[in-house]
């Protein structure tokens, strides 16, 4: 169906000249299974993850569990290794002193949002896991996406509520590996008895789940993209183009800006998608020109978008260095409200951007 | 479940984001769970790779036994059509859902017999990589290098009831390979050199995931306008409704270049996540479309049915002032947007003003202009 001329290439063959092996992230020591709602198998995953690396040969115990475990879950935990839990007052929590004496090499750890209870060493579960990652145990962790904390205003606005035990995102995104446990709402409405959850969770609507669905598909993107802009960073590789829509909305004096980043915002929100917003400040730029374009910066900071003053005296080439180092795929530029008749022949500033937007997409807008 | 034979059956696609995540497993082991519960489901097709745990995990389930063809003296087996159709089960297991299939045997493509399955009945649960995908085969080509020949369109994976995304840590791939789990070894030497470098695995794993939570929103808030471009003479429709003016339209303007497809393909994916219409149309001055240089002509043909294919309704325009004309069309229509492929300069910038796409940009002063790069795979 493709009408390209290229040549053609085997897609797993392709052998080109400058072939040098990656170095890889950095070793595994976090990972995390990560599921929109309960029941969709994230703990079934790390359990049999456990079972799996014990075939293998690695050292592998069970640290916590969740409060209510399903009973086909039983069997797995059974073929493995537990640390019993440290009854205190208030409750249990996860026996980190314990845990850190075994010393084993891989520890499982389920609800690790949970809250410890009063007498604990940490607080939280999650800080729990903290100290045994410090002490060079690798953790198996599973998590749900309403516990997030960052996400409580997002899941709310789904579910109607909020959780209380929550870990902050900066856990998954220190995690070396997460896997994203996808069920589809409709599977895991049919999914009656055996597979469902055995903790009481509410019941929510498909659209719901599927609300809550897209969000974790989305963090789960969001983690990735950080790992591979490391990954980019740290082995000096080229950028790479269009795993998400990044839009620039390039402010220049006399142009329709407010159109222009309503537009990048709406637009941003569709790509579910970055948005910038730059001028560019330079000699040529009059005093109360650049006091209008530090306005509509400040209400792009508003709607969300990342900003900065550039400086150049020439603004396209500024523009585009800033467009390389953020990977944008997408430039709002506007027409100017006046021009010269000569841009007719010779081209204007506008031209000039197109010319040397390579490798990124140019909209032009209206004025 | 006795009547389906009268409504079309369900699409469910596992999407994963190379060979060797696992998703042919996941298939296998959901249609046992289904086997369990009593549906009536047979294998169709199953690539297997050599792979001993997802032949073991077909154990147990009815497999349809493939057909012999021949081609160019050669054998090569296929699905059976005629055979599942007879056999006409409940559900049918597809693998490799973007295969081309033997010259000469029914549809070109087993995207299309599915949708022969599909409109016979039969629930089809198939396969598929987020390469495979037609409009991100440039993003596809400008990271990896590789130019993915077998293509899905869009519209179909959109009409998928379910998608389920099948995720693995690239590094845990990258160990399945290197175990020779997913090929033998000297394929997986060539592979792990090329295609499956860990950055084109981080960058295929966070747009399929991208994709599925696109495709999860688009089916959560299900869109009220019609899947296909309104027909053009509702041009004269009374003045604008609010909903006019939310909605994109998006005209791509194709020429005999090459590049052409890339703007299509960019332009139907902007077009989706905008819930835009989309329009492709190619502009002559000569009179008549037949006196256009043969090879010319050819090329043009060859891109509007690209596009067709891709659900973008096409239009072949006359006018002696190419943009006059385009632009004439454009406002008729209402567009809000124009997609063009940014021009080869050369090196004298010479009279940058009367490029024919500056030209353009220069008098749609009323509408959004966008200037498609094209990108060179670089490094």
């Amino acid at each position: 169906m493709s009408t390209e001329v290229e040549p053609y290439k085997d897609e797993e063959f392709l052998i080109r000249p400058e072939v040098q092996p990656e170095h890889h992230l950095q070793h595994e020591r976090l990972k995390v299974f990560l599921g929109y709602v309960s029941g969709v198998g994230k703990s079934s995953r790390m359990l049999d993850e456990g079972r799996r690396r014990r075939l293998y040969g690695q050292d592998v115990v069970v640290g916590a569990l969740q409060r209510h475990l399903p009973a086909e879950l039983e069997q797995l935990v059974h073929s493995l290794e537990v640390i019993p839990l440290k009854k205190l007052d208030d409750g249990e929590a996860m026996d980190v002193d314990a845990i850190l004496r075994r010393h084993p090499q891989v520890c499982l750890v389920d609800g690790v949002a949970y809250d410890n209870p009063c007498g604990s060493k940490n607080p939280k579960r999650w800080m729990d896991v903290e100290e045994l990652l410090a002490a060079q145990i690798v953790v198996i962790t599973s998590l749900n996406l309403q516990h997030i904390e960052e996400r409580q205003d997002e899941v709310e606005k789904i579910t109607g509520r909020r959780v209380s035990e929550t870990v902050p995102e900066r856990f998954l995104y220190a995690a070396n590996e997460i896997v994203i446990v996808d069920v589809p709402p409709e599977l895991l409405l049919e999914r009656t008895s055996p597979m469902a959850t055995a903790a009481p969770g509410p019941a929510y609507t498909a659209r719901q789940l599927s609300e809550l669905r897209e969000l974790a598909l989305l963090l789960a993107a969001e983690v990735v993209d950080r790992q591979l802009e490391d990954y980019i960073r740290a082995h000096g590789l080229a950028l790479l183009w269009g795993t998400q829509e990044r839009i620039l909305v390039f402010l220049t004096p006399d142009t329709n800006a407010p159109a222009m980043l309503a537009s990048g915002r709406r637009n941003a929100d569709r790509f579910q998608g970055k948005l910038f917003a730059v001028y560019v400040r330079h000699d040529r730029l009059a005093a109360g020109d650049e006091a209008h374009l530090r306005q509509h910066l400040d209400n792009a900071r508003l709607l969300g978008a990342q900003t900065d003053v550039l400086d150049g005296d020439d603004p396209v080439e500024a523009l585009m260095e800033f467009a390389r180092a953020h990977r944008v795929t997408q430039i709002f530029a506007g027409h100017p409200s006046t021009e010269h008749w000569w841009y007719r022949f010779l081209g204007g500033p506008l031209d000039r951007l197109i010319r040397a937007a390579e490798g990124t997409d140019v909209r032009v807008f209206p004025h | 479940m006795d009547n389906d034979s009268e409504k079309r059956g369900q699409l469910r696609v596992y999407l994963g984001y190379a060979a060797g995540v696992g998703k042919t497993y996941q298939m296998l082991a959901d249609a046992h769970e289904l086997v369990k519960k009593g549906t009536d489901l047979v294998i169709g097709y199953l690539e297997p790779h050599n792979r001993k745990n997802t032949i073991a995990k077909a154990e147990g389930l009815e497999t349809i036994p493939r057909r012999r063809v021949g081609y160019r003296g050669s054998e090569f087996e296929e699905m059976d059509m005629a055979a599942i159709l007879a056999r006409h089960p409940a559900v049918c297991l597809v693998d490799e859902l973007p295969h081309t299939n033997t010259p000469g045997c029914g549809h070109a493509k087993r995207w299309e017999d599915v949708l022969e399955l599909l409109d016979a009945g039969i629930h089809v649960q198939t396969t598929m990589n987020i390469q495979h995908l037609e409009s991100l085969n440039d993003q596809v080509w400008n990271m990896t290098g590789v130019r993915v020949r077998e293509t899905i369109p869009d519209w179909f994976v959109r009409q998928a009831d379910e998608l389920v995304m099948v995720d693995l840590p690239p590094r845990a791939l990258l160990n399945r390979l290197e175990r020779g789990v997913v090929y033998e070894p000297a394929k997986a030497r060539a592979a792990l050199q090329n295609f499956f470098k860990e950055t084109n695995l981080v960058a295929l794993r966070e747009i399929a995931l991208r994709q599925t939570a696109h495709e999860v929103e688009v089916h959560t808030q299900p869109e009220t306008l019609p899947e296909t471009p309104e027909a053009l003479d509702e041009a004269h429709r009374p003045a604008a409704s609010p909903r006019d003016v939310l909605n994109d339209r998006v005209l791509v303007y194709v020429t005999e270049h090459p590049s052409t497809a890339m703007l299509i393909r960019r332009g139907r994916r902007v077009s989706d996540y905008l819930h835009a219409d989309c329009f492709a149309v190619f502009v002559h001055a000569e009179m008549d479309f037949n006196d256009l240089p043969a090879a010319k002509r050819e090329a043009v043909e060859r891109h509007l049915t690209f596009a067709r294919n891709l659900h973008i309704e096409t239009r072949v325009l006359q006018g002696a002032d190419i943009a006059a004309t385009l632009l004439e069309f454009a406002r008729l229509h209402r567009i809000t947007q124009i997609f063009m492929v940014r021009p080869r300069y050369s090196r004298w910038q010479g009279f940058l003003g009367r490029n024919l796409i500056h030209r353009i940009v220069r008098h749609a002063r009323d509408m959004q202009v966008t200037i498609v790069a094209q990108r060179r795979q670089d490094h």
